[in-house]
């Protein structure tokens, strides 16, 4: 994927975006390998990035500027990268690979942004797996382009007017909105990946009933408790799963999303690129089938 | 007041530290805040694990050359827990009882008041001497226990007598439960009646006699927080009008309101911001141009912002720009991915100013703060260390090398501790004397007239 030659390092010399741009009508090999080591740069700034934003397991209330200012440095990245075409390439690869997975390409697209869905996409007929955690107080700003779906393709051409605000990470942990993106996401995940496979219900039966469920779910959780570590038990007891965020957007499903990528969707690319993506498509099932099982935990009915 | 640098009859030296001299250090014992009071008379520092110290400057005259000069150490006079953990129930998450701000409130009478902060409260104390005591009740003994009254057949008038000194601190107003975000500033109002408290969204306005009311002035939370991309990060009352208050946000933008205009100040009188330079523009541009401390000067004329890299005078009738800049580090500018990396970008350094207006201070890392003098700019890097402090002794000055060769006293920026930073410090309203928060160290500088 990077050219021969480029050594990646964390250079701090890559700073001003300007390096590699200028010599972009020259096809020379000197303009390309800086080309790509900005490129290279600017990729591990984001990885970083989403990382930060997703280091959250503190038991005191994340710092809200600095995860604003991660925030907007991510989405710069994202503008950027979406003005020189790096975006959708990304996006279409990661799409590929994970589409290979049995799982529809559409799953990929994910967290991106808890307040992804609207409420008019939400009674749409056919229910995908989308790992986008909606929540009920945030009503999603831009319209969800339905039929690109159906393709089987991510796409990202379009990037609407909102969308550079859409994928705010959820570590902001003031809102209920926030709190309960952290509190699903480490809870769950560990959850998932514990339990073992319960009985299996259809896919599309379980997928229904989440969507209708799950307003009420997250209705519940801005009562209930976010908290990104809610109980020092339950933590303990899933200390060593691997968090797996990918897992997790399976699982919060019912949810539809728009199929835009945000920095989430890169997150879980990213981790999956580890472990196998098959297995947690594999999983995907009967992590839909705990979901019930998550729940009762977290609401403590 | 003299200069800042250079100059035959000026040097900094040192005078005292407070404070444990152990490697490990407790994160409790880290200082988070420095505050003299309007006189100078006392400093007051807040530390992580909730506490407060006051000191005292014990004053003693000297004669030099026949001109009386105030020399004198700073003493703890008082020690109280101003702040506990708390734990927010409904969102399960701890709240820190780390000070992040003590204001001082002018002297009325012989009590002295201070406002201190954590993430959530803010609270009043009250800081009393007592040095006499009432002997000779009627219906108690000399150690408290009540007397039978059958036993007494004469009344006497208790006396006052004199005791050794206590200091008693005490809470007397608790203003909690108004802000959903982390305090990061308290700013008393010239009023000496209200007084603003600032979060990463809110700023409200209290009366320090009510504590269960207070008026929200300043709310930036958008409807959808999808769409934040802007925070508080410090607010603080004009020092002459009672009317007009400023605060920053993480974009670099200060906002000057008058309360006269509206009820809430959303819609600012003045926007201070200054033009990008898009030859430096990075993707860290934003973030060092977040502002970490805003305060004004004590004329009330200029005020001065500190971002990650320099510190910046304003002009209150000019928005477009600032009237000086100050660099502070700028040999760090090649070094933000890295500092990014280690979240040191996020730092937030403070400033102070002299009593005089002519002089600025902030802290750097390594220990080092800098000092610039606004008439001369001239400027100076010193060194908070044990290593660097005698009795009495002059500082050195420091300078971090950027180039290849180093020379013999100079610091390579790669060999700077990024962990020893100096976020907090203070200038004695009247004096050359100033106190330097070197993590749970307390430095006290003076000044030397030769």
């Amino acid at each position: 994927m990077f050219p021969k030659g480029t050594k990646r390092k964390f250079s701090d010399s890559g700073d001003e975006p300007a390096a590699g741009g200028e010599d972009v009508n020259q096809p020379s090999s000197v303009a390309v390998r800086m080309l790509s080591s900005y490129s290279l740069q600017r990729q591990s700034l984001l990885d970083m990035s989403l990382i930060k934003l997703q280091l959250c397991h503190m038991l005191v209330e994340p710092n809200l500027c600095r995860s604003v200012l991660i925030a907007n440095t991510v989405r710069q990245i994202q503008e950027e990268m979406t003005q020189d075409g790096t975006w959708q390439i990304m996006t279409q690869a990661l799409s590929a690979a994970n589409a290979a997975a049995q799982c529809s390409a559409d799953r990929l697209v994910a967290t991106e942004v808890l307040c992804r869905q609207t409420e008019a996409t939400q009674g749409e007929q056919v229910l995908k797996p989308f790992p986008a955690v909606g929540s009920e107080g945030c009503p999603a700003e831009e319209e969800v382009v339905v039929e690109e779906e159906g393709e089987g393709g991510v796409t990202m051409s379009t990037v609407s007017p909102q969308a550079p605000t859409s994928y705010l990470p959820g570590t902001f942990g003031m809102d209920p909105c926030w709190e309960e993106e952290n509190g699903e996401d480490e809870e769950e995940d560990e959850d998932s990946e514990e339990c073992g496979s319960g009985s299996e219900e259809g896919d599309s039966d379980r997928l229904v009933e989440d969507s209708r469920t799950a307003e009420q779910v997250f209705g519940t959780f801005e009562i209930k408790n976010p908290a990104p570590s809610p109980d020092p038990a339950l933590e303990e007891l899933f200390s060593d799963v691997d968090a797996s965020y990918y897992d997790l957007d399976t699982v919060l499903t019912g949810m539809q999303s728009a199929p835009k990528m945000g920095p989430y969707d890169l997150l879980e690319s990213l981790s999956s690129h580890g472990p196998s993506p098959l297995s947690s498509s594999t999983s995907c099932r009967s992590d839909l089938n705990e979901l019930d099982h998550i729940m009762e935990i977290i609401v403590g009915s | 007041m003299a200069g800042v640098a250079g100059g035959n009859d000026f040097q900094w030296c040192f005078s005292q530290v407070k404070g444990a001299i152990d490697e490990d250090v407790a994160e409790a014992d880290i200082i988070s805040t420095v505050e003299f009071n309007h006189s100078g008379e006392f400093l007051a520092t807040g530390d992580k694990g909730g506490r407060v110290v006051i000191f005292q400057h014990e004053q003693e005259v000297h004669f030099c050359k026949n001109r009386p000069h105030l020399r004198g150490e700073y003493n703890v006079y008082s020690t109280f827990q101003s702040h506990e953990p708390e734990f927010d129930y409904l969102k399960s998450l701890e709240i820190e009882e780390k000070i992040n701000k003590i204001r001082w409130l002018p002297q009325q009478n012989s009590a002295h008041f201070l406002l201190s902060t954590n993430d959530k409260t803010i609270k009043l104390w009250k800081i009393s001497e007592r040095d006499k005591r009432a002997e000779g009740y009627n219906l108690k003994d000399e150690d408290g226990r009540l007397r039978d009254p059958f036993r007494i057949t004469s009344l006497r008038v208790p006396v006052l007598m004199p005791m050794d000194l206590m200091v008693e601190a005490s809470p007397r107003r608790v203003f909690a439960n108004a802000h959903t975000y982390h305090i990061n500033s308290i700013s008393v109002n010239s009023d000496h009646q209200t007084y603003l408290s600032a979060d990463d969204l809110r700023i409200n306005l209290w009366h320090l006699e009510i504590t269960d009311r207070s008026f929200n002035i300043v709310d930036i939370k958008p409807a959808n927080m999808e769409e934040l991309t802007e925070v508080i990060t410090a607010a603080e009352c004009q020092p002459n009008q009672c009317n007009v208050f400023v605060y920053s946000s993480s974009k670099g933008t200060i906002r000057l309101c008058d309360m006269r205009a509206a009820a809430l100040c959303d819609r600012h009188t003045k926007f201070f911001e200054e033009p990008e330079d898009p030859s430096s523009r990075s993707f860290f541009s934003e973030i060092i141009s977040s502002i970490s401390d805003v305060k004004f000067s004590h004329s009330g004329r200029y005020m001065m912002t500190r971002d990650y890299l320099s510190v910046k005078v304003w002009d209150l009738n000019m928005e477009n720009r600032p009237v000086e800049t100050y660099q502070v580090h700028e040999y760090l500018r090649s070094k933000l991915c890295s500092l990014y990396e280690n979240d040191c970008i996020f730092d937030k350094f403070e400033c102070c100013w002299n009593g005089s207006d002519s002089a600025i201070m902030t802290g750097s890392y390594n220990n080092f703060f800098r000092m610039f003098d606004r008439n001369t700019r001239k400027d100076i890097t010193l060194e908070a260390s044990r290593e660097s402090s005698k009795p009495r002794g002059t500082l050195k000055p420091r300078k971090v090398s950027t180039g290849g060769k180093r020379k013999k006293d100079e610091i390579s920026v790669d060999s700077l501790d990024f962990n020893k930073k100096i976020l907090h410090t203070a200038w004695h309203p009247k004096e050359n004397v100033i106190a330097v928060a070197a993590t749970n160290n307390l430095y006290i500088f003076q000044d030397k007239i030769n």
